[in-house]
């Protein structure tokens, strides 16, 4: 490790890792309830698993790319962070005010915690994915205000490189975008439309921005590939990702009361929306197969190879499964949807993540460059387990929802929803024992983290060129 | 990526392309705003109607069901509910008010959130507004 102050990126890490423990659990608890309809009722209702179960993903996720972008900029800019303490004071308010969150979320109902919170004033509570109280959302901007500007000073008295400009780019684009998050008209249809303003513009938009950056810094790193051409491939694939997904948004703008136009708009934009993804795997393999030298730390390249399959196939191939609007017509708001949204998030941003720290975290705890041969086997396994269960839940949810749409919407006689939901629970049953092997998949995952033995170093003959 | 493509051509196609794209962006959701008056029934906007959306968000009701195809997949969709019930706000009422508070042995209930008529009556305006809204056609059927 070059710079004393990448170490704060660590207590970041470790805050990501148990916030997505909590974040499995509640969906294995969800899970469950599919199927067992009355599981941990009337005191979890399933509303509160689920508000627990994405705003966590969302969360764990910000703590990831804040420490990432903690661990990546001093090395990029050759410069110390401005302000470490900042950095200390912000996590410690964001992870209290997120635990507080979450602890409101289950010790009190719902609209208890939105009249507590003042949601009259200025109501901005109850929608998808939105659902943190008002004073929760404004804590947020200040944590992300205070990051930008620590960051910000950092990246002005440094090196400035194309990794970093595209990193601060994704940042303040998620915070900029957040904003639309207190926008709440009363009118419903304008409602809608703009929370896409947040929800899609983030994922489909500036998170692959991070997403890019990460990659290509941690591609860097491992394949020792000059700088340039992996510079140029960033650019590319970030030009791809806004120039497909900006105008994608209109995918979501089909049945919510929005001109036809969308329709097509909508499909054609969002047909092109794996490219980016298709090119990002094309990316790491390119720079994996042209590595000048040997990583030690083996299992961060797994993680970056990973990233680039799985994006493609779960925001890419499972994305443009249901895309076109003749075929969403039949699809939006089914369980096609859940399958799609769960292997995008674990591809796209969970590993992405899981890939900066399996690079990071051998140097925050203060090794050479890797853990021990025996620690990644483990976290290999961790790797393995987590990601076939991941394909297995995509797959049992895939299932379930094309019958669910037969059943429920395209057959001639349709069938109301319960009666259907009935009839496909043993894709829910399925779902739920593959998501227990993704539970054990990240508790092996976490276990490695304490696997000791010698750590594994550059053999002197690898340490220069492979070729 | 041969030499004859640069870094440089890659960057302007980044900067230009998004700068494009998100102006376009921009000026269709202008245009999508002015038209929305012939599609969003925004004539039938009532203060009632306000406070039904206000119960609807206060209540998490997201969390569980979709609405126009967005939200939770554990529970019936809701933009047409109002058809679905023989476009009767009676039969909404008499849904939400019948809960069991204990919920039903080994099935998925809707929770009992003891609204007040002033709040439950607001649900159902709220809900007839929705499937009054012109969605292009959707959901396929009665069934959501």
């Amino acid at each position: 490790m070059k710079y004393q102050s990448q170490m704060v990126a660590k207590p970041y890490f470790i805050a990501a890792i148990g916030l997505f423990v909590g974040q499995i659990l509640f969906g294995v608890i969800m899970g469950m309830q599919y199927v067992v309809g009355d599981f941990l009722f009337p005191e979890i209702p399933f509303n509160v698993a689920r508000m627990v179960h994405t705003n966590l993903l969302i969360v764990w996720l910000l703590f990831g790319f804040m420490g990432s972008t903690y661990y990546m900029v001093p090395e990029e800019s050759q410069t110390e962070l401005y302000s470490p303490k900042l950095a200390m004071l912000l996590f410690w308010v964001f992870l209290v005010a997120g635990a507080l969150t979450i602890i409101g979320y289950l010790a009190v109902p719902y609209a208890t915690l939105a009249h507590m919170t003042g949601n009259e004033l200025l109501p901005t509570m109850g929608r998808e994915f939105l659902e943190q109280p008002t004073i929760t959302k404004i804590g947020i901007v200040l944590v992300a205000l205070g990051f930008l500007f620590n960051i910000g000073m950092t990246l002005l008295r440094g090196r400035k490189t194309v990794i970093t400009m595209v990193l601060f780019l994704g940042l303040v684009g998620l915070a900029v975008f957040f904003l639309f998050s207190f926008y709440n008209p009363e009118n419903p249809v304008l409602d809608k439309m703009f929370w896409w303003w947040v929800v899609h513009l983030w994922v489909e938009g500036v998170w692959e921005l991070i997403l890019g950056a990460i990659l290509a810094f941690t591609l860097i790193k491992v394949t020792g590939v000059d700088r340039e051409v992996i510079e140029k491939w960033l650019y590319v694939i970030i030009a791809m990702a806004l120039i497909t997904g900006l105008l994608g948004t209109g995918h979501h703008y089909f049945f919510i009361g929005l001109p036809e136009y969308w329709l097509w708009i909508g499909s054609v934009f969002s047909a092109m929306e794996p490219v980016p993804f298709f090119m990002m795997t094309l990316f790491a393999f390119n720079m994996v197969n042209k590595r000048r030298r040997q990583h030690p730390n083996r299992v961060a390249v797994l993680w970056a190879l990973g990233t680039g399959v799985m994006a493609f196939l779960g925001a890419g191939v499972w994305g443009f499964l249901h895309t076109l609007a003749p075929v969403n017509y039949y699809t939006h708001g089914s369980q096609i949807t859940a399958a799609h949204g769960h292997m995008a998030f674990y591809g796209a941003y969970v590993m992405i993540v899981l890939t900066m720290i399996s690079y990071a975290m051998p140097m925050l705890n203060g090794r050479e460059a890797a853990n021990s041969i025996k620690s990644q086997v483990t976290e290999m396994w961790g790797f393995w387990l987590m990601t076939v269960s991941m394909v297995f839940i995509t797959l049992f949810l895939t299932g379930a929802g094309i019958l669910q749409v037969y059943l429920q919407r395209f057959s001639d006689a349709p069938l109301p929803f319960m009666i259907v939901q009935d009839k496909i629970e043993l894709f829910y049953w399925l779902r739920e024992a593959a998501g227990l092997v993704f539970l054990l998949g990240l508790i092996v995952y976490i276990i490695s983290f304490f696997v000791k033995g010698e750590e594994a170093r550059l053999k002197p003959a690898e340490q220069t060129v492979i070729e | 990526m041969n030499e004859t493509f640069t870094k440089s051509m890659a960057r302007n196609i980044f900067f230009g392309g998004s700068l494009f794209f998100f102006l376009l962006l921009v000026g269709l959701s202008a245009d999508t705003v002015q038209r929305l008056p012939e599609r969003d029934n925004r004539e039938n906007l009532t203060p009632q109607v306000v406070l039904g959306k206000k119960v609807w968000e206060d209540n998490n009701c997201i969390g569980c069901h979709t609405l126009l195809g967005e939200g939770a997949y554990f529970a019936p969709e809701l933009g047409n509910v109002y058809v679905r019930y023989g476009n009767s706000k009676e039969a909404i009422k008499g849904f939400i008010k019948s809960r069991p508070v204990d919920g039903i042995p080994g099935r998925r209930s809707m929770p009992q959130f003891n609204m007040s008529e002033e709040e439950l009556e607001a649900v159902a305006e709220f809900l007839k507004y929705m499937s009054e809204i012109d969605t292009n056609g959707w959901p396929p059927n009665v069934q959501g």
